[in-house]
């Protein structure tokens, strides 16, 4: 047991990585062992995610001291060995990607996951750099797990056929290794300056700077934050988001729905961190407000003049990175539970909205994949099919193969329904938790404003979401009118048990965050209270600090 | 030394982004490559220049060399190469399908 306690925090990127790394021995036909493989591997994350919300909640203050967990690798001690760290909010985002994963995959298996072998590997690969960039606590392997996390996104956005995603792939390969060649160039300016990657000895350092190596530092921070903001999505870094994601496979997309949050996790916890005691996110300072009401309003503009519900939705991610990125850039400090509450619920819901897109796209009549039972239309471009280049088949995700499960039926009424539960969740309407979550940001940011001293940016902010919202509004209801109530020459889609279900869980998983809103808000404030008050976090990685004016 | 150094990693950086700027995909590939080469250099640079010293703390040596930027280096450097590599496929696969070497996959207008 006290084995088990002792390596929990290590067990979200291990079990990952051996289930990636056993499915490579399994051959393509052995698809049963690959899928219970990759369900128990998953399973098994976000039970060990909801062990280590527990363990870092109040509930368990007897077994980690301040609800932080350090874990050693090799049992190397903290400054100068690689160490993960569990606090809250890591314990919250670990949860929150394994719930999404799970439900994307159960998705992914009805249909989308052919052939299974590159799938499967690399979702679990995503799957450790995730988690290894939500627990890491030092720099530079935060920078190693992003990579991981990136080099599998890769692979994934890339499957399937055609032009599009080869050419959005390229682009989003292309911005992405510029970005990293940018976070390495920071971590190595704050290495030249601070003498150490460990976050938490960075954060212990930092007041005893030299001025001269403290402008280094800034400069390296600086550049590191410009990384964070490539990674998040913000404009006007984030032009290759909406086409690569839009052309992704849904449950590709629905995964994806995460990653632009892990460049805001990082953004929140290098930033409180780094800035000691200054307020939140003070990496970019003031500037992160500005490009927050730029991403905000870019996104917004995007989603009116959208065509396809997926380049829609993928401008609903746009605008969800850009109110998170405004609300952190306010800096007050009350406003991390709402911001945190907001990004649980966008993520879901955009997630939600990823799978739909594959379902609602088989009603379209001229399109490939409502021909389910014509032949299968051949690439269109002559020459050499992308998945050649490997010997791989094309996955063939409209099924020339036997479709296996139960369709369910009514599935016009579900989709309208699911439709309908995802366009209140994103504009944020009552009685969802989108309503909830803008509602506590809204409310707090302008309750908060006149102490802050940052009034009129409140009410900019405030504006910029609310018009967000209704221009959500107006475009998913055009989307809308077109997709369900021009009925003639739809077909209606056959949807599969293990397709649907994880719509209605991830709805009904709203639904419940909505009913929780005050539990889950009061754990995600003690979170945003133990990310403000970085002394515990030193505490926990590093023991007591030594007696000033010792040796350095 | 530092005066050349910095002025190595100072071209291979800026005729690294100019390559990144241009049109053609292998041109963007090359200035990703020089990229990275800069960076690598940068990397081991921050851990200052030092020549004739151990890596670790030794009894009798003069110092010793930072040995962190050294394994941070070679840490980039695998990681680079494995997403260069994947890189190239995909700028071959781009071309096989469009016919067109242009980063967007069309020529442009003229």
């Amino acid at each position: 047991m006290s084995f088990l306690l002792t390596h929990l925090p290590v067990l979200p990127i291990v079990l990952p990585l051996l289930a990636g790394v056993l499915m490579l021995f399994l051959g393509e036909p052995r698809r049963g062992p690959r899928i219970a493989l990759a369900l128990a591997s998953t399973g098994l994350q976000l039970a060990t995610g909801a062990s280590l919300l527990f363990l870092t909640s109040d509930a368990a203050p007897f077994i980690w001291t301040e609800g932080i967990g350090v874990y050693a690798f090799g049992g190397w001690p903290a400054p100068f060995g690689i160490v993960l760290v569990v606090d809250r909010l890591a314990a919250v985002m670990v949860t929150l990607g394994a719930v999404l994963a799970l439900a994307t995959l159960v998705y992914s298996i009805a249909r989308w996951d052919r052939p299974g072998q590159p799938f499967h590997t690399l979702f679990q690969f995503l799957l450790v750099g995730m988690n290894g960039a939500f627990l890491t606590g030092d720099l530079f392997n935060l920078f190693v797990f992003i990579e991981v996390l990136l080099a599998a996104s890769y692979g994934l956005v890339l499957r399937g056929t055609g032009t599009d995603r080869v050419r959005s792939g390229f682009h989003y390969v292309a911005v992405n290794l510029v970005a990293s060649a940018m976070f390495l160039i920071g971590v190595a300016v704050v290495y030249g300056a601070a003498g150490t990657l460990n976050l938490a000895d960075l954060a212990r350092r930092l007041p005893a700077l030299v001025a001269s190596d403290r402008i280094l530092f800034d400069v390296g921070a600086a550049i590191l934050g410009i990384a964070f903001l490539v990674k998040a999505g913000s404009w006007p870094l984030n032009f290759w988001l909406p086409g690569t994601y839009a052309v992704a496979l849904p449950p590709v997309g629905a995964v994806f729905a995460m990653l632009t949050k892990v460049g805001v996790y990082a953004l929140l916890r290098v930033g409180t961190l780094v800035s000691g005691d200054v307020a939140a996110a003070s990496m970019v300072g003031q500037a992160l407000f500005y490009f927050g009401i730029a991403t905000l309003l870019a996104g917004t503009t995007g989603m009116l003049a959208a065509q396809h519900l997926a380049r829609l939705v993928s401008y609903t991610v746009v605008v969800s990175t850009g109110t998170l990125l405004a609300a952190l850039g306010l800096g007050i400090e009350a406003l991390t539970a709402p911001v945190l509450f907001y990004l649980i619920t966008s993520v879901l819901t955009t997630s939600t909205f990823f799978m739909l897109t594959g379902m609602t796209d088989r009603t379209r009549p001229g399109s490939a994949a409502g021909a389910r039972d014509q032949e299968l239309p051949e690439p269109a471009v002559a020459g050499t099919p992308f998945y050649m280049a490997f010997g791989v088949r094309e996955p063939d995700p409209y099924g020339t193969e036997a479709e296996v499960g139960f369709a369910i039926p009514r599935a016009i009424a579900f989709l309208g329904l699911a439709f309908v539960s995802c366009v209140l969740l994103v504009t944020g309407l009552p009685p969802l938790p989108g309503f909830i979550a803008k509602f506590a940001l809204l409310s707090t940011a302008i309750a908060a404003a006149p102490a802050a001293g940052v009034t009129t940016a409140s009410w900019v902010l405030a504006g910029a979401v609310i018009a967000s919202g209704f221009a959500g509004i107006v475009a998913l209801t055009r989307v809308g009118i077109r997709l369900f109530w021009t009925v003639t020459a739809r077909t209606t889609p056959r949807l599969l048990v293990g397709e649907a279900a994880p719509v209605a869980v991830l709805v009904l998983l709203c639904v419940g965050l909505a009913v929780l809103a005050a539990p889950v808000l009061g754990y995600l404030e003690s979170a945003a209270a133990s990310i403000h008050a970085p002394q515990g976090y030193m505490l926990a990685v590093l023991g007591p600090a030594p007696a000033p004016g010792g040796s350095p | 030394m530092e005066a050349v150094y910095a002025l190595a990693i100072g071209v291979l950086a800026g005729s690294g982004v100019w390559l990144l700027l241009r049109p053609r995909t292998f041109q963007v590939l090359m200035g990703l490559v020089l990229l990275s080469y800069a960076t690598n250099l940068f990397i081991f640079g921050m851990g200052r220049l030092v020549i004739d010293r151990p890596p670790i703390i030794a009894a009798g040596a003069p110092g010793y060399a930072d040995p962190v930027p050294q394994a941070l280096v070679l840490t980039a450097i695998v990681i680079g190469f494995g997403t260069t590599a994947l890189f190239l496929v995909l700028l071959l696969a781009l071309r096989a399908l469009t016919g067109t070497d242009h980063v967007d996959g069309r020529e442009p207008r003229r």
